[in-house]
């Protein structure tokens, strides 16, 4: 199997106010390239600190994470970033577009950190936007977009700079059923493919059938995998 | 990233504007504040300034600004003309004399008397008539600001404006006739009383009777003569005080600063308009920061670098301070012009442009270095959190 993700014994615990909580707690995990992995679990149950690690926007206190076989906590803070830059796309919740840019904008903005010029990256940005539908709306703002063209926008970002790692968190619960559907069926047909990883966090089980894999979360240890193909 | 930091700046209009106008409110206070005080103080001396002609003012060594007059004898003049490298020396007569107006009001007026044969010390502009009129009989020169306001006649309709003394018209001063041969256009003074010209020798018959009556000596250098070497020369052969002109200017002016509470009155508005527009401008800028914080923790997930964001910080800084300087530069100017006929002090050199622009930069500064240290310190993992 060619991994993606390998998680060793990761440990995170964060101190809230003078008491230790443990969010990871010994987890194990290995996610292959290609695959759509997804996170479930209640709430409070770390998977959102356990996406955080592999996405390298946090470091675990024990433990090991090889993402393309690099061990994140290793890397120095700048190779960390370039790291970031190239290999990651994230899809957030809360879509977390820039209000004050357009989508083609929004779409360009991995592309200008990774040093391409402004007017190349939104060209290639609204070609993007065409991919998921939104070709004829790349001028628009987020506010004058619905809920589940801001998604596909953000999936957009997440895809143009071609990454590895697509790391979602909760993409279809700010969505209703359909809409939420629609953003699963774009992701698994145009994000995903044998060299791109997906993972996903979701409480949403409506969507659980477009996993590759699923793993159970609870109290910070993974307690089940299930392969759903 | 230039690009993002802008549009991110500018997306939030309402916040936007609010950034620039806490800017603009700052650099107006600290600019229009101290033009007012430079006009004012300006005016300490634009006695001197307009008198212009001559290199050197002699007068009595206790004299510490210009309307502080210590009499002279009259043939100190002779002596100083005695003194080799002086070109010609004149006499000038200064006093607040009282004038009895046309209604039977009195009003003090400073009154300059210039040298018969020269007229030399007059006014720097004539409005109407000749300063050779003065050598008509009682003949005098009005300012046109003392002219139009405190020493003009009373208006035929209660509470009107007073009505201008024109030539022709007369006042009385210490009983006797002045007739009006001319108006001058003068700078307000720093007590803004009217200003009368006459010749010497009718200025000593309007002042009250004293054995001594030469305020000053007027000294024009001949050519090539070094200014420093004549007034040590007059100082040791006469034992008078001579101050070349930008010398007795800043004599007139420390004596303001040192001695009233001009500076310091000023001195809290400017500190009083730094703090409320950093305050209202440091602020804003720092909620903007909070409020895009979100934004910010996006782009550092991305991969963005501190350094990246500190420079977009940066330069929001910079483009909102250089908005609200030149708005509030702008706005002084303005001020300056609209008010530049009415009896407001008010002066605005370039160095209050450095002053200003290098407050606004501390309150950029300040609200950038409080905004980039939040940014440098958040997690990107906030971009998780719903």
């Amino acid at each position: 199997m060619n991994l993606a993700v390998r998680c060793q014994s990761l440990v995170k615990t964060y101190d809230t106010g003078g008491q230790k909580v443990t969010a990871l707690n010994g987890i194990n995990l290995d996610i292959a390239a290609g695959e759509l992995m997804m996170l479930v679990g209640p709430s409070g149950c770390g998977k959102t600190t356990l996406i955080s690690v592999i996405a390298g926007i946090l470091d675990q206190d024990d433990g090991n994470c090889e993402v393309f076989g690099e061990n994140l906590l290793n890397m120095r803070s700048r190779d960390k970033l370039n790291f970031r830059a190239h290999n990651i796309g994230f899809v957030f919740q809360a879509f977390n577009l820039l209000p004050a840019l357009n989508a083609a904008e929004n779409v360009s903005v991995p592309l200008i950190i990774n040093g391409m010029k402004r007017i190349e990256a939104e060209r290639k940005a609204i070609t993007i936007l065409e991919h998921v539908g939104l070709g004829e709306r790349w001028k628009s703002l987020p506010r004058q977009l619905s809920g589940g063209q801001q998604q596909r926008v953000a999936i957009a970002r997440a895809l143009v700079h071609s990454p590895r790692l697509i790391v979602c968190d909760e993409p279809t619960s700010a969505l209703d059923h359909e809409t939420g559907h629609n953003v699963m069926t774009l992701l698994k047909d145009v994000a995903l493919h044998k060299d791109r990883t997906l993972v996903i966090v979701t409480h949403d089980a409506r969507i659980f059938d477009f996993a590759d894999r699923i793993a159970e979360m609870d109290d910070g240890h993974i307690v089940k995998v299930k392969d759903t193909r | 990233m230039n690009h993002i930091a802008l549009k991110m700046l500018m997306g939030d209009k309402g916040k936007y504007i609010g950034i620039v106008m806490g800017l603009t409110f700052a650099s107006l206070i600290m600019t229009q504040q101290p033009a007012i005080f430079t006009g004012l103080m300006s005016r300490t001396y634009s006695f001197i300034t307009d008198v212009g002609l001559p290199d050197i003012w002699v007068m009595d060594p206790k004299v510490q600004f210009v309307d502080d007059i210590k009499p002279l004898q009259d043939t100190e003049l002779y002596r100083v003309r005695g003194v080799s490298g002086v070109e010609w020396a004149m006499p000038m007569y200064k006093g607040l004399l009282k004038a009895r107006l046309f209604d039977g009001r009195f009003q003090a007026c400073n009154v300059v008397g210039l040298d018969d044969a020269t007229l030399i010390g007059g006014p720097p502009v004539m409005l109407e008539g000749k300063i050779e009129d003065l050598r008509r009989s009682d003949g005098v020169i009005v300012d046109i600001d003392g002219a139009t306001d405190k020493l003009g006649k009373p208006s035929s309709i209660p509470g009107g404006k007073p009505v201008p003394l024109k030539i022709g018209d007369s006042l009385e001063l210490n009983d006797l006739r002045a007739i009006i041969v001319g108006i001058a256009k003068v700078t307000r003074t720093f007590q803004s009383q009217p200003v009368i010209y006459t010749t010497y020798s009718r200025a000593k018959s309007y002042a009250p009777k004293e054995r001594k009556l030469l305020s000053f000596v007027l000294v024009k250098a001949k050519k090539g003569q070094d200014l420093a070497e004549l007034t040590t020369r007059i100082r040791e052969s006469t034992g008078l005080a001579a101050y070349t002109q930008a010398e007795f200017e800043t004599l007139t002016y420390e004596y303001y600063m040192h001695n009233t509470g001009i500076p310091i009155n000023f001195g809290i508005s400017v500190l009083l308009g730094f703090i409320v527009g950093a305050a209202i401008a440091g602020q804003t800028f720092y909620n903007f920061t909070l409020e895009n914080l979100r934004q910010f923790g996006v782009l550092k997930a991305m991969g963005t670098s501190n350094w990246t964001l500190l420079r977009m910080i940066l330069l929001q800084a910079v483009l909102v301070g250089s908005i609200g300087y030149g708005l509030g530069v702008g706005l002084t100017a303005l001020f300056g012009y609209t008010m530049r006929n009415t009896i407001l002090a008010f002066k605005f050199p370039w160095q209050l442009l450095l002053f200003s622009g290098a407050g606004v930069s501390l309150i950029c500064i300040f609200a950038a270095i409080i905004s980039i240290f939040k940014v440098i310190r958040l997690e990107p993992a906030i971009v998780f959190k719903g």
